[in-house]
């Protein structure tokens, strides 16, 4: 450490630059990073009774009651999959996104005290919500694959299953945690301006569920309106999650190009405008 | 050998308009103002917190930074610790930088002191590694062995404030930077972190800021101060001529504020009224048994009704420890828009001698619509109080005591001593 630090030096001036991300700095408090993983883990659930088994609750019983409005209710089609397959896939493929950006978007407004008592990259804490997200995601995957197991080989020995296309789903991962990052921090840094915005994000990640075929499948709309569906860049990733994962989904190579140039546009405008707001950003608390 | 710190023509300036949470409504309000070309609309002004302050810090220095109230003090700490940055000028640091502006930043209350350890150490910027290594010490300073698995928020104040000193006290990073981290924890312990602070600075050559209002700290720990006035920063000077500097004028000027220009930290902007000046007008300024005089200068935009003056006393962590409100017997006052001076008097100031935060407020009918905490002021032993040794903290009044025997006959009676 003391040759880490001997010619340790840093010229402070005010912001000119436009991207400066200080990977160096972030590398330095990694280990801030994993022990801010850590606490959210086990932060959230001390003092319940179930603890971490809400983690796989929460998506089932959401799952479950799809099952019984949209499904039997409603009637609406599952691509022909077992509705309660069906929409745990969906939701596995939108609850990492939702939560990150529900989290991420909260970052300045929430940390306001420690940030303005103590300085450390603040981007280590959006950083670390993506990876105890990750550890979430991953008990529901497991979830998902109990189901996948009964309904494959149990009961229903259903004609579905997953495809080659599996190798690819870190990716789709990966682009879903910098879709998230990017407007979580773009709804950061507008939050710390408009503190309405907390009450607004919320209802926005609930009503933008419903604009994504996390319930609806794409195919059920004509398919000369499909492209607007496809607009939403989560559409396309909700969509290749059943095509890995049960075979059915409709990905078209357009969606796919349009999705991953808005999300590397929107985690550049989302860096760009929180590394404006991050400097200053303790003087109007 | 190089300076540890070079300060170049630092300045600070915060847009008024900007502080305070704005609200869309707020922000859509403005506009609509600023569009039909209200006055009120173009009442934003700037404050200049720093203004091109330059000095240099030589590595191994232990510099202590004073002045009065908003002087720019905080504000210059933030900036070196990178928390906020300022409006022009450049800073060059070399070696890495701890700071210290808050015991216990980011603890969480449902972790254990052990947990919480790791956890404030790395935000504080240190390794799991050093932490580790730091470990058995951090515990045996703090002297809380036994309780080191149980959640933080079943710790006593008392244990929670010497986890988080002794968590912090460290910290080695080369150049440190302290905010009166001293008024923590009882005497005793307060004690035992001005050691810890005596050995860190004189023990391995590290550079080190300080900020307090202690002169007794600040003579025991500095090698050089530099002095702020108005955030105008001197060179660092030796301490007697700096302390000899700071407390020139300081009876005539702490105690009578413009406060006119300080930031607001709620009452939406101090549009409806707006405090301009503090002055205290006691014979002593604050002095324990002695009268409380002060004056507030007032300037009325909008017509108050149901009007109330709060005043109040928070110690320096926080702890509210004494409240006036004009409106207690439900006294309200009306003012028409205009200037006006508010003179309250209190008989017998009961507050122990100490530093403490004042915060004053006018509010009207349910609403605060200008609120300052950012005086810090201290209250001295008068003349007649030989007791003020007898421990800390709160107000001391004297309650009316009698004492009878076993027998029934009165031996005491203070309302006829």
């Amino acid at each position: 450490m003391q040759n880490e630090t001997a010619d340790f030096e840093v010229t402070l001036r005010p912001t000119t630059g436009w991207l400066q991300i200080e990977l160096a700095g972030i590398w330095h408090y990694r280990d801030l990073l994993s022990l801010l993983v850590w606490r959210d883990f086990v932060a959230k659930y001390k003092q319940t009774i179930l603890g971490p088994l809400w983690f796989i609750l929460q998506p089932l019983l959401m799952s479950v009651v799809f099952t019984a409005i949209f499904g039997k209710v409603a009637n609406i089609p599952t691509d022909g999959l077992p509705p309660l397959l069906f929409y745990l896939c969906g939701q596995l493929g939108w609850n990492y996104f939702a939560q990150n950006f529900g989290a991420s978007s909260a970052t300045l407004v929430n940390n306001a005290g420690l940030f303005s008592k103590v300085y450390f990259p603040r981007l280590v804490v959006p950083l670390a919500t993506l990876v105890s997200n990750l550890l979430t995601f991953f008990i529901q995957a497991a979830t998902f694959t109990a189901f996948y197991l009964f309904y494959k080989y149990g009961a229903h020995q259903g004609h579905f299953g997953v495809t080659w296309h599996l190798v690819f789903l870190p990716l789709l991962v990966l682009q879903s945690a910098l879709l998230s990052l990017g407007l979580g921090l773009l709804m950061s840094a507008l939050t710390a301006k408009y503190r309405d915005l907390v009450h607004l994000t919320p209802l926005l990640i609930q009503l933008w569920m419903y604009a994504t075929p996390v319930i609806i499948p794409l195919s059920q709309f004509p398919p000369q309106w499909r492209w607007v569906v496809a607009l939403n860049p989560m559409t396309s990733i909700v969509e290749s999650f059943r095509l890995m994962l049960l075979g059915t989904g409709t990905v078209a190579p357009l969606y796919l190009v349009f999705s991953v140039t808005f999300t590397l546009a929107a985690l550049a405008v989302g860096l760009l405008l929180f590394g404006k707001v991050e400097k200053t950003f303790v003087d109007t608390v | 050998m190089r300076p540890a710190i070079e300060v170049r023509n630092v300045s600070k300036v915060y847009q008024l308009g900007a502080i305070g949470a704005t609200s869309l409504k707020e922000e859509l309000a403005r506009l609509w103002d600023r569009a039909r070309g209200r006055a009120e609309a173009a009442r934003q002004g700037e404050f200049v917190a720093l203004r091109d302050v330059s000095f240099d810090v030589q590595p191994g220095q232990v510099i202590g930074i004073i002045g009065r109230n908003g002087a720019g003090k905080s504000t210059l700490l933030k900036i070196l610790s990178r928390i906020t940055q300022q409006t022009s000028g450049e800073i060059t640091i070399r070696g890495r930088v701890g700071s210290l502006l808050e015991v216990g930043t980011g603890f969480h209350p449902d972790l254990t002191g052990r947990e919480n350890v790791f956890l404030n150490g790395a935000i504080l910027g240190m390794t799991k590694a050093e932490i580790r290594g730091k470990f058995d010490e951090i515990v045996a300073f703090a002297e809380i062995e036994q309780f080191i698995d149980t959640p933080v928020k079943r710790y006593s104040s008392g244990m929670y404030v010497r986890l988080a000193f002794a968590v912090a006290a460290h910290l080695e990073p080369e150049i440190l930077i302290l905010d009166e981290v001293l008024a923590v924890g009882d005497q005793q312990f307060q004690r035992k972190c001005l050691g810890k602070m005596q050995e860190i600075s004189t023990g391995d050559g590290r550079t080190i800021l300080f900020v307090s209002h202690s002169m007794a700290a600040i003579r025991r720990l500095c090698q050089k101060c530099v002095v702020l006035r108005q955030g105008v920063a001197t060179q660092p000077l030796d301490i007697e001529p700096a302390i000899e500097l700071y407390t020139e004028n300081l009876t005539e000027s702490v105690y009578d504020l413009d406060v006119s220009q300080f930031p607001r930290s709620w009452g939406a902007e101090a549009r409806v009224c707006r405090m301009e000046r503090l002055r205290v007008t006691s014979n002593h300024f604050l002095a324990f048994g002695k009268p409380f005089e002060i004056e507030v200068h007032l300037t009325c935009y909008r017509p108050i009704t149901k009007g109330m003056l709060g005043m109040a006393f928070n110690t320096v962590e926080g702890t509210r420890i004494l409240t006036l409100d004009s409106d207690i017997n439900d006294h309200y006052f009306d003012l028409q828009p205009g200037k006006y001076i508010l003179r309250a008097r209190m008989e017998n100031l009961p507050l122990h001698p100490g530093y403490y935060n004042f915060c004053v407020s006018m509010g009207g009918g349910g609403h605060f619509y200008d609120m300052l905490d950012a005086a810090l002021w201290e209250v001295k032993t008068s003349d007649e109080d030989r007791w003020s040794d007898r421990g800390a903290g709160g107000c001391r009044i004297e309650p009316e005591l009698c004492i009878t025997a076993e027998n029934g006959t009165a031996a005491y009676d203070s309302r006829s001593a």
